[in-house]
């Protein structure tokens, strides 16, 4: 039975218009190559550069800091030599002023030793000197003193002549 | 913590109630309404409360004064139609509906014998009341609640003719409903017929006297969306050319993460190395059908239904199917036209068959699962704001439907909070299941491990 209605019962999306298709076609088209190379691939490609940036600069950081970390070691390592260095000069320093210090005091001694033997041998000299000196003028007085003892006593006699003459003979040799 | 449920509550009943006062205002200002229809002509009245013969309900469901004498209802009051009305929101239409207005949209057809039109849409004198029908014929087309159609008869006179309004006959043809749209013109019903469309008579359509080529409301819609999503990512883009290395600004901080997202879990899972080649298709489908979707969802800026317009769908399906296609290499047409380590009698009676199925069901699938999910949305939320002239039969009861608006507006916000998700994951859903069908097809085929799996 036919029925009249006000409304039209049309389920028209399903039914695609050739309006309809040939606009879409040409704005999809549009977006798809023309905007597609106007937009999507310049930001694709800033968006992979700054990610390949960020990705450098980690990169680039891990390296600092591995290379921070073996200047720190290399500083570490120079600064105990350093030290070590400073010590053993210390060390020295102290070594040789001793050595110095010794040295001048064997010297002095030596010097002293030195004088002291000279002074020694020189008194030694005097003393010998000194002595025959002595001697000398022990035996002249001697020979004085006996010289008048046997002036008085053994003015003849020979043998006494002879004993006195060897006794200062052995005086003389004394 | 129940102050604020309270408070919610009150909210949503009030809207609920604005809702249907401003129903029930429309159906009492109805008599300005009605000239359109066929009051003019018949003068007799058919409504009880209305003065001038036509009961308009928003989608009202009556006969018109010059019916056949087996014409439907004579109701005092109209009935709503629930189907009808949704239908009529999810059509494309040759005028831009918000609100009660109907804003002109530029006309582009086309007749064999009578070469190609082009005019406004408000040169049909369009009806704001009525949703969008013209006053009259311009070179035999009218405009029928905001869709373009021409009169068969072609005696029709051509230019600019005063028509006296629209009707639709309902007729049984094998146990299956026919609806034929019929044209008042002086007092005798002239049957329209609508403008081609291309699905070959298998839901209805086919080829018809004239090619409605015009900027239609779904046309509109995505060179409006299109041209604005193009201005922000060519802005976009220019920022990234101009300071590049700088942070994200605006736009670019909404977009990135989504651009990122289908490089990274969309293009490069799929196709590989390859993936820098198809990012521009990717995305412009992933914006094309997400930027329509949400569109679509924006209450008061006419909610058009582009993604869920089967001629949108089909353009999209049909550009996969050419790059799919049009990428694959040996190994992929190999595996499906002579699969190898298979009896050849199964290759040709099972196995290529099917697989060539396959090549042409993949699209149809992505087609009608788009257009299945965003009119379906769009429909369900018409029907869920209907319910509330369902239950209020038309201003005969507004206490129901003042408790019905409670229910329909919860429902609704629900929906739309549905429909919100439906829109990202058909967008993502198409992208993904592109990239899935390019990868399949540009796949690069390692024989010691193809060799070893059969």
């Amino acid at each position: 039975m036919d029925s009249i209605i006000l409304l039209s019962m049309d389920f028209s999306p399903i039914k695609p218009n050739f309006g309809l298709l040939l606009w879409t076609v040409i704005v999809f088209l549009i977006f798809w190559l023309i905007i597609g190379k106007l937009a999507f691939k310049p930001i694709i490609k800033a968006l992979n550069d700054r990610a390949n940036d960020i990705q450098d600069s980690l990169n680039a950081a891990k390296t600092a800091r591995e290379e921070m970390k073996s200047l720190i070691s290399e500083n570490e390592r120079i600064s105990a030599e350093a030290r070590e260095e400073k010590m053993r000069i210390i060390r020295d320093a102290k070594e040789s002023a001793n050595a110095l210090i010794a040295e001048a005091r064997d010297k002095a001694k030596e010097e002293a030793q030195r004088i002291v033997t000279n002074a020694k041998a020189d008194i030694e000299n005097a003393k010998k000197a000194a002595l025959v000196d002595v001697k000398n003028q022990v035996g002249a007085m001697a020979i004085d003193i006996a010289e008048t003892v046997i002036r008085q006593k053994l003015s003849a006699d020979s043998e006494q002549q002879d004993y006195i003459k060897r006794l200062v003979e052995e005086i003389k040799v004394n | 913590m129940i102050k604020r449920y309270l408070t919610f509550f009150a909210i949503i009943v009030t809207c609920g109630l604005r809702l249907v006062s401003q129903a029930v205002d429309h159906q009492h200002d109805s008599p300005t309404y009605a000239q359109h229809e066929h009051n003019e002509h018949d003068g007799h009245d058919h409504s009880g409360h209305n003065h001038d013969g036509h009961d308009h309900s928003g989608h009202a469901h009556t006969a018109p004064a010059n019916a056949q004498p087996h014409a439907a209802s004579h109701d005092d009051h109209a009935e709503f139609d629930a189907k009808a009305t949704a239908f009529h929101h999810i059509s494309d239409l040759n005028v831009y509906n918000i609100g009660p207005w109907n804003l002109p949209l530029p006309c582009i057809l086309y007749a064999s014998g009578q070469g190609l039109s082009f005019f406004s849409s408000s040169k049909f004198g369009i009806d704001n009341a009525h949703h969008g029908s013209g006053h009259y014929a311009i070179d035999r087309y009218v405009l029928n609640e905001g869709k373009v159609m021409r009169i068969i008869e072609p005696t029709f006179p051509m230019g600019k003719v005063e028509i006296d309004g629209f009707a639709t006959q309902e007729t049984e043809v094998d146990g299956k409903k026919k609806y034929i749209d019929l044209v008042n013109y002086q007092g005798v019903p002239l049957p329209l017929e609508k403008s081609s469309t291309a699905d070959g008579g298998i839901f209805g359509g086919g080829i018809t006297g004239f090619y409605d080529l015009s900027i239609s409301k779904n046309v509109f819609a995505m060179l409006l969306v299109i041209g604005l999503m193009s201005l922000v990512f060519i802005s976009m883009a220019r920022h990234y050319k101009r300071a590049p290395g700088t942070a994200p600004k605006g736009a670019q901080k909404l977009f990135e993460p989504i651009i990122l997202f289908l490089q990274d879990e969309v293009a490069k899972p799929f196709l590989g190395e390859k993936y820098a080649r198809f990012m521009p298709l990717l995305l412009a489908i992933f914006f094309f059908i997400l930027g329509l979707n949400l569109f679509g969802q924006i209450p008061f800026l006419g909610a058009a239904n582009v993604t869920g317009n089967l001629a949108v769908t089909m353009v999209l399906a049909i550009l996969v199917f050419i790059v799919v296609n049009l990428n694959g290499n040996w190994h992929y047409w190999q595996h499906i036209l002579w699969m190898p380590g298979i009896p050849a009698a199964v290759k040709i009676f099972v196995l290529t068959p099917v697989e060539i199925l396959g090549v042409i069901i993949k699209p149809v699938t992505l087609m009608l699962r788009l257009f299945a999910n965003i009119t379906a949305g769009h429909m369900v939320i018409t029907i869920f704001i209907g319910l509330i002239f369902i239950f209020g039969k038309s201003g005969e009861s507004p206490g129901a439907a003042y408790g019905a608006s409670i229910g329909s507006v919860l429902l609704t916000l629900f929906m739309m909070a549905i429909e919100l998700l439906v829109a990202f994951i058909q967008a993502y859903v198409f992208t993904l299941l592109t990239a899935s069908y390019i990868g399949a097809a540009t796949e690069e085929h390692h024989h010691g491990h193809e060799e070893a799996s059969h």
